[in-house]
Order: C-alpha cells, then structure tokens, then sequence
C-alpha cells in the first residue's frame, strides 16, 4: 500500500469514527422528536395524568422534577462554591487537597442508583423524612455536589493571577479580594457549572425513584411526595401503557436538559467575548 | 493642572530627604537566595529606575517594597527596609495597610473585569467610602491625575476591558491614585503598549513624581535616561548566584560617566 492510499485510508477511518458520534447523537434525536412531536400540546404539558396515569398529561410530574431540582440547586450552591473557595484559595496545596479533590472525583463515580439507596437508607427510614422532595434533593445534591465543586474550582483557579495582584497592591485583604474579584470574575464559569449539574439532575432516575416516591402529586411542601418525569417515563414504557406519552415525555425532557446545556454554552461564549 | 506645575516649583527648592531606606537586604526564594547585600536609600519625590538584564533581580527588588512577595510561599527577607522611618518588615506591620500607601502598577495591564468607574472606585471602596457623591469626586480627580478623564468620562459605566491597552494601563495608574499612595512601584509599566501610549505615560510621571516617589522597572535604557532623576543597576553575575546592586547614582551620571565597568558595558549595549 503506498503513502497516499494509506493517508486517504486512515483519513477515511477518522471521518467515519468522526461522523459516528454526530449520527448517533442526531439518531437519538430524531427518534424521538419523531415519536413525540405527536403528544406534544398544551393539554399534554398543563393537565394531570388520568386513568390508570397512563391518559392525560403529566403536569405533575414537570412540577415534581422542576421542585426537587430547584431545591437540590439550593442545597448544593452554597456547599459546592464555597468548597471550591476553601479548595482553591485557602487550603494549603498539598496532601488534604489532594484527598478532597480525589474524595470528590470519586464522589462523581458513584452509581447513582447507589446513591439512591444511600438516600432511601438515610433520609428516608432512618431520619423518616419519608418519599419526599426533600429527601430526593439531598440525594440529588450528593450527586451534582462534585460536579459543581470540580467546575467551580477550575473556574476560580482560571482567574488571571495578575488580576488578583491589581487587588492586593490596593491595599485588598485575602477576602476582599476572593469575595469582590475573584468571584465575580469566575461567575460566568461557576454558573456554567451550576447549569450543567442541573440538567445532569434533571434527567436523574435512580436517585429519584428510591427518595421521591411514584405517586402522581402536586408538590406544595418540601415534605410532599411526588413522581418526576424520568420515573413517569419509565413506567409508561416499561409497563407498556402508553408509549406515545413516554415518547412525549422524553422529548419534552431531552428539550429542557438541551435548554440548560445551551444556556451554559451561550454563557461561557458572552463570557468570553467581555474578557477579549 | 495649572496649580499643580505651581507646586512643582515650590517642591524642587526643598531638598530631597530619602523615603525609603535598604540596609543590607538578602531576598531568598525558599532555598535559593536571589538578592545579596542591597543596601540603598531612594529619595522622595522624583523617579528611580532600576535596570538590568532579564532574571537579575529587579523585579523581586520592587515587590519588596510593598511586601507582594509576600503572596509567593517560601520567600523570605533579611535586612531593613524603612519606609517614612518605619520598618516595613516589623512584626505587626500589616502589609494590607502598607500597600495602601505604596500603590503598584504591573507589566501587564489588569484593569479588574467590571466598570471603569468601579474599577477606580475600588480601592476607596475597600477602605470604607460608601457615599456616591464623594466617590463620583475620588473617580473624576484620580482619572484626571492619569489624564483619561477626557477619553473616558462618557463611557463610565463602560467595562474597563473594552479600553485599549494604553488606556488601561492609564485606568490602573487612575485606580492606584484614587487610594492616595505616596509611594507608586511600576514593574516594566510600558512594555505591552503602543509607543504612543508610553508617551503618555512617561510624561504623567513626569507630573505626578512632584507628589508621589516613583519607582520604575525597566528593561528600556532610553526610557530610564527619559524618565529617571536616579538609577540603581542590577545584575546576576553567575546562574545560581544572588544578583547585586552593582552602582546607584544620579542617572545623568550613571548613563555618561558609569563608576562600574560592568554598568559601562550593559549601558553600551555590550551585553544584557
């Protein structure tokens, strides 16, 4: 085989391994917008499920998973910003650090339907908070927990040293300048983080069916139970009730976890055109 | 401006007292010493420049100064070093206050990612000036100090990003003078900007070393010769070894009758 045909060969190679990974992305997406455009209506989103569940639409269970989000989004904030501060800043680099950073990564790997577990065993029998909101984001939080701390640390580490040095020779304390400069400055990043944990909570099952329950429910309070809706569209499929609405129900998932994504990307790109 | 240059006049009948004075500094890197024997007193008001070739020293000299070496763990100062008298090395002296009063411009310019009306506001803010109308007056009069006022004062609430390079680094000069520092450190300030942008900036120190002691790093001969009434050279004779105050004087006579040979032959140009 000559030079030439082996260069086209492997170039050839490249493009299909290449093209693989947009075609099944695009296959996945087109299978389902095609399965669920149908379902897609007011009526589908605002109305509760009737029946056996299965008819109707899944107001519910969009409110069920927005509640646990946005509450685990409440606890995990203040606990992952201000790890990474304490990681990145003030801790002295060296053997501690390199446990909570690999505690945390390690953290990351956990399977979530073992976390899901850990939250039954905990939150729900041994506290007895029960199927609860609550109990699912405390669940939901361990797991966007390394996810927001890893990317909030890399965010405050990116910030320009030089920055910081304009800071201190003003007279700044370490503070001061973590607080008023640093921050801020990180912010776009550490919001790209907060926004890609959210959707990796958004789509979360395991954790979910084992601390929230499966009752169609209109969450008020942290203590109700409720069913989101990757456990609605797990059971529509998987007792063959009622496909079309799982279809429409993961359609309508895939559109809010893509919302997320893309408002994480649209935020680094502003972010870093104002940064030049 | 015009009351200013009336100052001027009146200042340069007082002689010249020394604001800071070095005895025998040593500056180690944590096993490596990078500064040997410095002993030197800086005159107040008016430029010092420090020249030398890359790695001698200089630099690390500077952030003495205002205890930034501080920020780098391992580091370590032997010697005095007495600013107004006092001995900034001291145990007590907090280096947050210290560098209150010895102001410091970087190589590069590091205007902080908000307004530049913030930005100048910052360090008044820091040090508890809440109220709107007296910090409207600190950001007008520091912004007219480093003359930006005229470019900048419609644009405000703009980023201070979006100003080009010289600008900015005028924006940073405005921002250490809205803290009213009698001291400014200048660690090569010129070298990342257009010529027509250095201009400038040579001549607002010009105006401002009739209040302020400047001190100035900087790689360019012609611009220490420019700018400076003194200048101290610097040099790393070996790898690995400490780098020396080698000769201090008045520039004028450092730049035509050097005492040194080795200050004689970095000056022309026969190495560094």
């Amino acid at each position: 085989m000559n030079k030439r045909t082996a260069n086209r060969l492997a170039l050839s190679v490249l493009w299909l391994c290449a093209g693989t990974t947009v075609a099944v992305l695009g296959a996945v997406i087109i299978y389902v917008f095609v399965n669920g455009i149908g379902q897609l209506s007011p009526e589908f989103i605002f109305t509760w499920p009737h029946g056996v569940n299965a008819e109707g639409g899944i107001w519910p269970t969009i409110v069920s998973t927005l509640y646990v989000t946005g509450l685990a989004m409440l606890i995990v904030t203040p606990i992952g910003v201000l790890a990474a501060v304490f990681l990145a800043e003030y801790a002295v680099q060296g053997r501690l650090v390199r446990i909570i950073r690999f505690a945390a990564d390690s953290l990351a790997s956990v399977p979530s339907i073992i976390m899901g577990l850990f939250g039954l065993a905990l939150f729900v029998e041994t506290m007895h908070i029960g199927f609860s909101m609550i109990s699912a984001a405390l669940a939901l939080s361990f797991l966007m927990l390394p996810i927001v701390m890893r990317t909030t640390e890399e965010a405050i580490r990116a910030v320009p040293k030089y920055i910081r040095w304009g800071s201190y020779g003003l007279g700044a304390s370490k503070w001061q300048t973590v607080s008023r400069i640093v921050i801020p400055a990180a912010m776009p990043r550490i919001l790209t983080g907060l926004i890609l944990a959210t959707g990796r909570a958004v789509g979360e099952t395991a954790v979910v069916i084992f601390t929230m329950g499966q009752a169609i429910n209109l969450p008020i309070s942290p203590l109700d139970s409720g069913r989101p809706m990757t456990v609605h569209l797990y059971m529509l499929a998987m007792e063959g009730i009622n496909l079309p609405a799982a279809y429409g129900t993961a359609l309508l998932l895939m559109i809010m976890i893509l919302f997320f994504n893309l408002t994480a990307r649209w935020l680094l790109r502003r972010n870093r055109r104002m940064q030049g | 401006m015009m009351h200013v240059s009336a100052d001027v006049r009146e200042d340069t009948t007082r002689p010249r007292a020394d604001k800071i004075s070095v005895k025998d500094l040593d500056f180690y890197y944590g096993d490596f010493q990078a500064l040997t024997g410095i002993t030197v007193g800086i005159k107040e008001r008016g430029v010092t420049a420090f020249i030398g070739p890359s790695g001698c020293g200089k630099s690390t000299f500077l952030r003495c100064f205002n205890r930034m070496n501080d920020l780098i763990p391992g580091t370590k100062v032997d010697g005095t070093i007495l600013v107004d008298g006092e001995d900034i090395y001291a145990p007590g002296v907090d280096p947050v206050d210290l560098r209150r009063r010895v102001g410091m411009i970087f190589q590069q310019p590091n205007p902080f990612p908000m307004s530049i009306y913030d930005n100048v506001a910052f360090g008044p803010r820091l040090h508890g000036v809440t109220k709107k109308p007296e910090l409207d007056e600190i950001v007008e009069r520091s912004l007219e100090r480093a003359n930006l006022w005229k470019e900048v004062k419609e644009i405000l609430p703009r980023g201070g990003l979006t100003l080009s390079g010289g600008q900015q680094q005028r924006l940073c000069i405005a921002r250490v003078l809205a803290v009213e520092p009698d001291i400014m450190l200048m660690d090569e300030p010129c070298s990342a900007i257009d010529p027509t942008s250095v201009q400038k900036i040579e001549d607002l120190m010009d105006e401002l070393k009739d209040r302020i002691t400047i001190i100035i790093v900087t790689h360019n001969m012609q611009q220490a010769a420019r700018v400076s009434d003194e200048t101290a050279f610097f040099l790393q004779e070996k790898t690995g070894q400490p780098a020396e105050m080698v000769e201090f004087g008045r520039t004028a006579e450092i730049f035509t009758s050097p005492k040194d040979r080795r200050t004689e032959d970095y000056i022309t140009g026969r190495f560094g």
